[in-house]
C-alpha cells in the first residue's frame, strides 16, 4: 500500500470529523439496534407463542404472516431513511475532504 | 433431446461467450479479483442478489415452506433482514479500507501474516462448505431430472464448468454469470407466482383458504407423526399458515430464535458477498449495491410464499419427490421444479430446472473467485513471497488455486451425497457469523481491538461453530431400524439445537473482547485513526 502524506491521528481530532462520525453514529446505532429488536421479536414470538400469533387478521391471514411480512416493510422503510441520511454524510465527507485538499 | 438440458446448454453457452469477452479484459490482479473495479451500483446489486440466492434459497426454502408450512418462511424473512446488517455497518467503511479480501479489512491495523492466514483459512472453511451444498444440490437435482446423466457426471460437469467461468473469466465473468442468474431467477419465480395465484383468481385470500386446509402434526416429543403417539395422546395438528410446524417440542422456540442469529449475523461475514463490495468504484456505490440488492432479494423472498405454499396446497407434500422402484421417495427439493411442472406443464418445468442449475451453477463460481482471491493474496503472497508484488504471478496462483478448489470440492460433494444440503449451508452461515463477524465489527468500531482478540475470536469462533453442529441433531441421531440412515454419526446428539450460533456467536464475540482485552497493542490502537479517517471519508481508497 502506497504510504499516504496524511497525518490520520489530526484529521481524527478535526471537528468536521468528529461531527461527521457522531452524524452517522446518531442515525447507525439507534437503527440497528430498532431493526435487532423488531427481528428478534418475530422468532420469539413466532417460538414462544405460537398459539397467540396464529390469530386469523382477515380469512386465514393471521398475525405471524402479517408480523413476517412487516419485516419486509421495516428493512425496506430502513434502507430508504440510511440512504436519504447517507447523502448528508456524503455531503460532509466530501467538504472534509476539499479543505484537507486545499489546505496541502 | 430432454428439454431442461436443452435450456441448460443455451445458459452455458451465453454465459461462456461473457467468460471469452470478459478473459480479454482481465489481466491485473485488480481486472481479476475485483472486474478493476469498474461495475456500477446497479450491476453490483444485481451480482450480490445472484451470488446470495442459492440453491438453498429456491430449492431449500420452497422446500422447507411445502413440508413445514410457515416455519419455512423464517429463512426468507432472516435473509433479507440480514442486510440491514451489511448496510448499516459493514459495505462501506470494507469498500473504503480494503481491496482483494475479506481479510484486507482484518489487515488493516492488525499484525497481516498471522490475521491474513487466519481469516483465509476461516473464508476457505465458510466457501467449501457453502460450496459442497450447492454441489450436492446440483447433482441431487440432475440426477433425478435427467437419469441419464447420473450424480458423479452431474457434479464433475457443475465443477468444470464453474472452473472456466473463473480460470479463464475472473471476477469480470463471474459478476456477469451472477447477473444473468439473477435475471433468469427473478423473472422465473416471478411467473410462477402470477401461475399459482392465477389458480386461486388472484385472490391471496382464497390462497390462504387453501394453505388453511393442509395440515401436518407432531407428538409432544416433537418428532412429525400422524395416527396416535407413543405415550398414546393424539398429535397436535396445525395447518399451514400457523408456526410450529418445524420448530416445536422443548428446543422449537430456541432453535428458531439460533437460527435467526446465524442468519442475521452470518450474511455480514460471508466472503462471497463482502468482495463483490471491492467490485465498483467508491463507497457510495457499495452502497447503492446493497440497496438494489435489498429490493431484488426482498421481492424473491416475499414471492417464496407463492412457490413454497403453492407447492404444499397444488402438489402436496405426499407428491413431493421422485419415484423410485414404484416407490416415492421425498425429496423437498424437488418443491419447485415439481410445482413448476404443475402449474406450467413440462416445458416451464424445463425452464425452472434450468434456472436451478443456473442458480447453482453462478453460485458456485463466485465462492470459487472469494476463495482462489484469498489463498492467492492472503497466503501466497503473505508467506511465499513475502508482500512482492508479482501480478501476473498473482494471477496464475488464484488461477490454479481455482483449480485445486474446484477439484477438491467436486471430490468431497461426491463423497458427502448423502449429506442434507440445508445443514452444510446452515454451517457455512454459523461458521461466518461466529467466526467472521466479531473480528469485522471490532475492528472497524472499537480502537482498542488488537490481534490477540481476532485470533481468539476467529478462532474460538471457528471451532465452537464447528464442533456444536457436529454434536447437534443435524449429525447426531438414531435412526430408527428399518429407515433410511439420516444421521452420521448414530448416538444421541450431544447438544440439543440444530443450529449453533446462540451459543458460537456470543463465544466469538466475547473471545475476541476478552481476547483483546488481555494485552495492549500500541500500534492496533494508533492505526485505528487510519482505518476510521478512511473508513468515513474515502480518503486513500483503491
Amino acid at each position: 500500500m502506497t504510504p499516504t502524506p496524511h497525518d490520520w491521528a489530526a484529521i481524527e481530532r478535526l471537528p468536521e470529523f468528529r461531527e461527521l462520525v457522531r452524524a452517522k453514529r446518531a442515525f447507525v446505532v439507534p437503527a440497528t439496534l430498532f431493526f435487532l429488536v423488531y427481528y428478534f421479536a418475530l422468532p420469539a414470538l413466532v417460538g414462544y407463542w405460537p398459539g397467540l400469533m396464529s390469530t386469523p387478521v382477515v380469512g386465514h391471514v393471521n398475525v405471524a404472516y402479517l408480523f413476517a411480512l412487516s419485516q419486509f416493510v421495516m428493512a425496506w422503510a430502513l434502507m430508504a431513511a440510511y440512504v436519504r441520511r447517507a447523502r448528508r454524510y456524503d455531503r460532509m465527507a466530501e467538504a472534509l475532504v476539499q479543505r484537507l485538499k486545499e489546505r496541502t | 433431446m430432454n428439454p431442461s438440458l436443452l435450456m441448460f446448454l443455451l445458459f452455458v453457452g451465453v454465459t461462456l461467450g461473457i467468460t471469452i469477452w470478459a478473459a480479454r479484459r482481465t489481466r491485473t490482479t485488480t481486472e481479476f479479483y475485483s472486474a478493476g473495479r469498474r461495475i456500477t451500483g446497479f450491476q453490483n446489486g444485481w451480482a450480490v442478489a445472484g451470488d446470495y440466492m442459492s440453491a438453498a434459497s429456491f430449492l431449500g426454502i420452497a422446500g422447507l415452506i411445502a413440508f413445514y408450512g410457515y416455519d419455512g418462511f423464517m429463512y426468507s424473512v432472516g435473509w433479507l433482514v440480514a442486510y440491514l446488517t451489511v448496510l448499516l455497518l459493514v459495505a462501506e467503511p470494507l469498500r473504503n479500507t480494503g481491496r482483494f479480501t475479506m481479510a484486507d479489512v482484518l489487515a488493516f491495523r492488525l499484525r497481516e501474516p498471522v490475521v491474513r492466514v487466519v481469516a483465509a483459512i476461516s473464508t476457505l472453511t465458510v466457501s467449501l462448505f457453502y460450496m459442497i451444498a450447492q454441489m450436492v444440490g446440483a447433482g441431487s437435482l440432475v440426477s433425478l431430472l435427467v437419469p441419464s446423466i447420473g450424480f458423479n457426471t452431474a457434479i464433475v460437469g457443475v465443477g468444470v464448468l464453474m472452473l472456466v467461468y473463473v480460470i479463464v473469466g475472473g471476477m469480470l465473468a463471474t459478476t456477469w454469470v451472477q447477473i444473468v442468474k439473477a435475471v433468469l431467477l427473478m423473472t422465473g419465480t416471478i411467473l410462477l407466482s402470477i401461475l399459482v395465484l392465477s389458480k386461486f383468481h388472484f385472490s391471496p385470500l382464497a390462497f390462504f383458504d387453501a394453505v388453511a386446509n393442509v395440515t401436518g402434526s407432531f407428538c409432544a416429543d416433537g418428532v412429525a407423526r400422524a395416527g396416535v403417539c407413543p405415550d398414546g395422546s393424539a398429535p397436535i395438528v396445525r395447518d399451514f399458515t400457523q408456526p410450529g410446524l418445524y420448530y416445536h417440542g422443548p428446543w422449537g422456540a430456541l432453535s428458531l430464535m439460533s437460527l435467526g442469529i446465524a442468519l442475521i449475523f452470518g450474511t455480514a461475514g460471508l466472503p462471497h458477498i463482502l468482495v463483490r463490495f471491492y467490485t465498483v468504484p467508491s463507497a457510495r456505490a457499495a452502497r447503492t449495491s446493497v440497496v438494489w440488492a435489498m429490493i431484488l432479494i426482498g421481492s424473491f423472498y416475499i414471492m417464496t410464499t407463492f412457490l413454497g405454499f403453492g407447492a404444499a396446497t397444488l402438489v402436496g407434500k405426499a407428491r413431493i419427490g421422485v419415484v423410485t422402484a414404484g416407490r416415492l421417495v421425498p425429496n423437498q427439493n424437488l418443491a419447485a421444479p415439481l410445482l413448476a411442472r404443475e402449474v406450467g406443464g413440462e416445458v416451464f418445468l424445463s425452464f425452472v430446472s434450468a434456472i436451478a442449475f443456473a442458480t447453482i451453477l453462478a453460485v458456485v463460481a463466485g465462492l470459487t473467485i472469494a476463495a482462489s482471491s484469498t489463498f492467492a493474496h492472503d497466503i501466497w503472497f503473505t508467506f511465499v513471497k513475502r508482500q512482492r508484488e508479482d501480478e501476473r504471478e498473482q494471477v496464475l496462483v488464484a488461477r490454479i488455486t481455482a483449480a485445486v478448489i474446484g477439484l477438491l470440492s467436486i471430490g468431497l460433494a461426491i463423497a458427502l451425497r448423502s449429506l442434507n444440503v440445508a445443514f452444510l449451508v446452515g454451517l457455512a452461515f454459523a461458521v461466518a457469523a461466529s467466526a467472521n463477524v466479531p473480528a469485522i465489527l471490532l475492528t472497524l468500531y472499537w480502537r482498542r481491538f488488537n490481534t490477540t482478540g481476532m485470533l481468539a475470536g476467529m478462532l474460538v469462533g471457528l471451532l465452537s461453530a464447528v464442533a456444536l453442529i457436529v454434536a447437534s441433531p443435524a449429525v447426531m441421531g438414531v435412526d430408527a431400524p428399518g429407515v433410511a440412515v439420516r444421521h452420521l454419526i448414530q448416538r444421541p446428539p450431544l447438544f440439543p439445537l440444530d443450529n449453533p450460533a446462540i451459543v458460537s456467536v456470543p463465544l466469538g464475540f466475547v473471545a475476541a473482547i476478552a481476547g483483546a482485552l488481555l494485552r495492549r497493542d500500541p500500534d492496533a490502537e494508533a492505526a485505528y485513526s487510519e482505518l476510521t479517517v478512511r473508513a468515513n471519508t474515502g480518503l486513500g481508497a483503491v
